[in-house]
């Protein structure tokens, strides 16, 4: 049963992917390609998360840790960029 | 014992198939929604939730892989719930700033234009740019 949840998942997931790729080319503003790119970095720990289970490996947790961790700090330092044209003040 | 496992991995295949469906559902929002105000929901809370019930159904899973709880998962979650306000507010000032200069052809939607502040402090998002940033030159 988890194998077929873990398949539907991963479709879900690339569809998702693939939707946030549509809005990251066609913009039209910055706004919308940093809120796609962070977006992403969301689905793409979702996908990380996906993988440690199918694999049956609880080592990828520490991949989406750090995923979700700098995921973060560079949507915030491109929106601080945008914002002030400078990152550490 | 193989009942509660039973349980155990129906549990973990509702979770993950909740979770990629709401992941779905805040992707699609992006493509779908007309302004930019409006797409900040479809990620910032449908696929932060679908996030939140994958850690979730993976935690259920390990449970039952190695026999014992781990609060692992829950820090990528509690970790994401409390940094996905603070990234769309950065989001929703980059948006405004960009709006209010009108520099590039981004749809101000039902509410409009924000008005400028008034008297020497405004509100801190429209504060004055320093000067020589992109903000501050591409003032019209």
């Amino acid at each position: 049963m988890i194998q077929y949840a873990i398949l539907f998942a991963f479709g879900c997931l690339s569809v998702a992917l693939c939707l946030n790729l549509w809005r990251l080319l066609r913009g039209p503003s910055v706004g919308d390609r940093i809120i796609s790119l962070d977006t992403m970095v969301i689905n793409a720990i979702a996908v990380i998360v996906l993988i440690g289970i199918a694999l049956a490996d609880d080592t990828y947790f520490q991949a989406a840790l750090l995923m979700a961790m700098v995921g973060f700090v560079g949507t915030v330092a491109y929106c601080k960029f945008i914002l002030r044209g400078d990152i550490v003040e | 014992m193989s009942g509660l496992g039973t349980i155990a991995e129906f549990v973990t295949a509702f979770l993950i198939v909740l979770g990629a469906l709401f992941a779905l559902v805040g992707s699609w929002g992006l493509v779908r929604l007309p302004t930019l105000m409006e797409r900040l929901h479809g990620p910032t809370k449908a696929t932060t939730l679908g996030v939140g019930a994958m850690l979730v159904g993976s935690m259920v899973f390990f449970r039952l892989e190695n026999g014992e709880w781990s609060g692992q998962e829950l820090l990528i979650s509690l970790f994401l719930f409390i940094t996905a306000p603070i990234a769309a507010n950065m989001m929703a000032k980059v948006h405004l700033h960009r709006l209010r200069l009108s520099d590039e052809a981004i749809s101000p939607g039902k509410a409009g234009v924000p008005p400028e502040p008034d008297g020497k402090a405004g509100w801190s998002t429209y504060d004055a740019p320093q000067p020589d940033t992109p903000v501050a030159t591409s003032r019209k």
